[in-house]
């Protein structure tokens, strides 16, 4: 490679060698105009990376204007390595969700690891202590070895990660369908906090300032991850794809020591992660968001392997690195702050006043282009979109019931369902309490930290049905976050700012684009009457497999505020005498249902409607009853419907069970998925007050102390009646029994 | 009494147990570097968990041949207290202070949860204010957390009383004798899987972890006090 002779500027015109990298003959042609001359090798390559879009979103930008950034919490929306939200105090919540796809459906430990990395040092980027980890992933049903293979290397890659750094993994969900089968989905969410004054942003600003690399080394690895992560996996060529980048969260940890010291000094101008695309964004990006120029001396570049090109050291994605402009003349106090965690600093180039990224090796210049048109002008599509065939025909179809036979059997057989079954086999492998903050570790609605020092606490989770998103992309958006929210809510917590991990097919294909407007359209409806602006986020398209997109897949996280700890409410039932409460009626809604896939192996339909009034209206009673100390447990219902979410309220409540009766349609009154809907607790004596607050709430039954569930319906029908300990064990031994049975 | 939290690089939950000694069992705290560790000013050492040098070639394994292990080793010989959790307990016996080497779990899986334990020396200066034979919950998030000693280590352990805690649901790491925690023969060294001072808060992963810390506090006030 090191001798390798780089093509000339006119044979990669010519021989249109810029198409190798990604770049369409339209984006080269804009390249050349915008520059007025032919790019060389290395110039055309930090082309392809920035205007790639992963790092340019020139595909989604369109559709990302539609998302609320704003609101009187935020204090940093969209454009920076995370975004920052105000939780009074003068303290702020700092968090991001990214998605490592690509990465994962080839090497799915390493792929996994690294999503981590790179979303914990955007969080302490900003300056921030990232204080909890969530993810967010999907796979094939586990029926493939293939697919079972990715899901425990994904989850081992993402947990050794997260235990080796020391934060603790609060919260999360997997879900299963073979639309991900080979092809999965792994998307990490980081959660940080700091004091207003400590904020970061990514900016070379003042001239003659130093530019710093700090970190590991650079070498060829990963080189066009951000073009790679951009593209369809070719399942058959995994071969030709380019080395790996490999993760090392010790490293990382120091790193992370380091920068939230060096956060103190004054001597600091700004701070970047190298992620996608690594020193090319990391450099062009802090530029030009300065209004500043920075020339870089390659030769400087702390190097892992030897006779390293100008485009191979700009490519690279080596991890646990780290640009960093520091005043003029107080480099010594970084470099040897750095000395302190074993980490190695070097200064590399500077900060001018010409706007250029200006590149030089071995007393050559080798790239010189103004740093906004790599950031700034990448081609923005308007692609085109397309209502597709299945949509009309799914709209046209009658809700109807699945005729099921024996409700008991479907309720165990439901239970067994990998996407309901307990995930415990997934995050016993977290280490879910370093830091011991974790007020709610994962298994209730969402994961809960105490932020140190004070009586309050932030939530989290992250959510999407897919199912629902393919069969109605904008009324499936809306639920993704509604059901996100009501996750906090349940929790005891306020909504305050979601983050997106946007996963969908090729944005080329006119009806996936459609998939993508449509369900931002939901997600933004559905954030703005939840008030939940979107402070940042990830793109990450072409999720395909021999040309088949995933469904399409727009993960919400959200965080809410817990404004006094004492609120906190978890899924499982307290105590035996307390009244059970049904908010929200059941509909004949099965389209997209886990009980329509297992009965049919298909989705159809219409997915469940949701009135985001309605939703917004019982969120906020339900979490004024939960702030009032009204309520014992709560739980929404989602996935399986009304019989899941009773039995997993009984699970983790030793000794405790349930006694409710059901009115109208059985099948529909267990297992209907119909949205806006909750499962809650009371105390008997707080029944009166409760009802007051929560008007629509319906006492359906009572917990008992026997270790039953029992569910009866109109006529004082017997509709499920069984030990929670036989409901217990078919959920919990569904996944490790699917990992092991055809192993 | 004062502890030092004896912290290495990647130690990430060294601000874990500084936490709950200072502001739960209110004694003196201070995390000190391996680099600097002048320990003799301490009246109490604790190695807290996490992941020491990226747990790299085996967890405890490049941090046993820090300098200050010298220091650790010489405090244990003035007969003051050491506790090792987790990553702690590793590194102690990769010191060669306490006695046997850590496998993988069984299940070759991190696995992270709440092990209940039963207290089996209720004499030890780490845990006098618990019961004989009480059961405890105490959370627990290791790799390597499967304890191996020989038969003849075992059964000499049994003899001096020095298997201070068994896990009592099942033993899923594979530990010998279900051993979560050992004293060294002076009994001032205690090593540990589970992690106590994640359980000194009921709002974080309950209590049974307190009486650990304040079984040290209480030993050492009653040597000490007298004195004073």
């Amino acid at each position: 490679m090191s001798t390798m002779h780089e093509p000339t500027a006119q044979q990669i015109k010519d021989e249109k060698l810029y198409r190798q990298m990604g770049m369409t003959d339209e984006e080269f042609d804009r390249a050349v105009e915008m520059i007025g001359r032919l790019p060389n090798y290395t110039e055309t390559g930090l082309f392809s990376a920035m205007w790639s879009e992963h790092c340019s979103y020139k595909s989604s930008k369109p559709v990302l204007r539609k998302f609320p950034t704003e609101g009187a919490r935020v204090l940093q929306g969209p454009g920076e390595g995370a975004g920052i939200v105000d939780i009074g105090d003068n303290q702020a919540a700092v968090f991001k969700m990214e998605s490592h796809n690509s990465p994962s459906a080839i090497e799915p430990f390493i792929g996994a690891a690294t999503g981590a990395g790179g979303i914990i040092r955007d969080v302490f980027s900003m300056g921030a202590r990232p204080v909890a980890l969530v993810n967010s992933m999907r796979f094939g049903d586990l029926t493939d070895e293939r697919d079972r293979y990715l899901f425990e290397q994904a989850v081992a890659g993402i947990a050794s990660y997260g235990n080796t750094i020391g934060i603790p993994t609060v919260a999360g969900e997997v879900q299963f369908d073979n639309c991900y089968s080979k092809r999965p989905l792994v998307n990490a969410m980081a959660v940080g906090l700091l004091n207003h004054e400590d904020i970061q942003k990514g900016l070379a600003s003042g001239v003659g300032n130093t530019v710093l690399y700090v970190g590991a080394k650079t070498g060829r690895d990963g080189i066009h991850g951000a073009t790679m992560s951009s593209s369809e996996v070719a399942v058959d060529k995994e071969a030709e794809l380019p080395v790996m980048q490999a993760g090392d969260p010790y490293l990382e940890k120091l790193l992370m020591e380091a920068c939230l010291e060096w956060v103190k000094s004054d001597a600091l101008i700004g701070i970047q992660d190298m992620g996608a695309a690594g020193l090319t964004s990391s450099s062009a990006e802090m530029a030009s968001k300065a209004g500043y120029g920075v020339e870089l001396n390659l030769d400087l570049v702390p190097q892992r392997e030897e006779g390293m090109t100008a485009y191979e050291m700009m490519l690279s994605e080596s991890q646990e690195r780290m640009l960093v402009v520091v005043k003029q003349g107080r480099e010594q106090e970084i470099i040897d702050l750095c000395k302190k965690y074993g980490l190695e600093a070097v200064a590399i180039g500077e900060v001018t006043d010409d706007k250029m990224l200006r590149l030089t090796h071995k007393g050559e210049v080798v790239a010189e282009i103004l740093a906004d048109i790599l950031a700034e002008d990448a081609p923005v599509y308007y692609k085109k979109s397309e209502e597709p065939a299945y949509f009309r025909e799914f709209q046209a179809m009658e809700n109807e019931e699945p005729a099921v036979e024996d409700l008991k059997e479907t309720l165990s057989t439901l239970l067994q369902r990998p996407t309901i079954a307990s995930k415990e086999w997934v995050y016993s492998q977290f280490d879910s309490q370093a830091r011991t903050n974790t007020v709610v570790a994962p298994g209730s609605s969402a994961g809960v930290i105490r932020v140190r020092g004070t009586n309050k606490g932030l939530a989290m989770t992250a959510d999407c049905n897919s199912r629902y998103i393919y069969l109605d992309p904008e009324t499936g958006g809306k639920i993704a976050v509604a059901e996100a929210a009501r996750n906090l809510v349940c929790s005891g917590a306020e909504p305050i700012a979601a983050t997106d991990c946007l996963n969908f097919g090729s944005p080329d294909k006119p009806e996936v684009f459609w998939q993508i407007e449509k369900s931002a359209d939901g997600i933004a409806a559905a954030c703005r009457t939840l008030n939940a602006p979107i402070i940042g986020g990830n793109v990450s398209m072409s999720n395909e497999v021999n040309g088949v997109p995933v469904y399409p897949t727009p993960t919400m996280g959200l965080v809410g505020l817990v404004h006094d700890l004492s609120q906190v409410t978890t899924t499982s039932f307290k105590q035996a005498g307390d009244a059970i409460y049904l908010i929200g009626e059941a509909e004949a809604e099965f389209g997209g249902s886990e009980l329509q896939q297992m009965i049919h192996g298909r989705i159809f339909g219409k997915a469940p409607a949701i009135d985001l009034e309605i939703e917004a209206t019982r969120q906020q009673a339900l979490l004024k009853a939960i702030q009032s100390r009204l309520v014992q447990s709560a739980t929404d219902l989602s996935e399986g419907g009304f019989a899941i979410a009773l039995c997993e309220k009984a699970f983790d409540a030793e000794g405790l069970g349930a006694e409710v009766t059901l009115t109208g349609s059985a099948v529909t009154a267990l297992f209907s998925e119909t949205q806006s809907r909750f499962l809650v607790t009371v105390k008997e004596e707080l029944m009166t007050a409760f009802e007051a607050i929560v008007t629509d709430a319906v006492k359906i039954g009572t917990v008992t102390d026997q270790d039953r569930i029992v569910i009866t319906g109109d006529n004082d029908a017997v509709l499920i009646d069984g030990t929670v300990e036989e409901f217990r064990s078919a959920w919990k031994g569904a996944i490790p029994c699917l990992l092991n049975s055809e192993a | 009494m004062r502890f030092a939290v004896l912290s290495f690089p990647g130690s990430s939950c060294d601000v874990d147990m500084y936490h709950a000694l200072l502001d739960i069992v209110g004694v003196g705290a201070e995390i000190v570097s391996h680099l600097d560790a002048d320990l003799n000013n301490f009246d109490a050492v604790v190695i807290p968990t996490g992941a020491s040098y990226g747990d790299y070639l085996r967890p405890g394994a490049l941090a046993q041949s820090s300098k200050s292990i010298d220091g650790l080793k010489a405090f244990a010989d003035s007969g003051k207290p050491i506790l090792g959790v987790g990553n702690g307990f590793q590194i102690l016996v990769e010191a060669g202070i306490l006695p046997g080497a850590f496998l993988r779990n069984k299940g070759l899986k991190f696995r992270s949860g709440n092990a209940k334990l039963a207290v089996q020396n209720s004499t030890s200066t780490f845990t006098s204010i618990y019961e004989e034979g009480q059961q405890i919950t105490l959370p627990f998030a290791h790799e390597y957390g499967n304890y191996y000693v020989d038969a003849d280590t075992a059964s000499q352990l049994q003899e001096q009383n020095r298997i201070v805690f068994t896990y009592e649901d099942g033993n899923l790491d594979g530990s010998v004798e279900k051993i979560a925690g050992v004293l060294n023969e002076q009994g001032n060294v205690l090593g540990m899987m589970p992690l106590p001072e994640r359980a000194v808060e009921e709002i974080i992963g309950g209590t049974d972890g307190l009486p650990l810390f304040r079984s040290i506090l209480k030993n050492w006030s009653e040597k000490n006090v007298n004195h004073a």
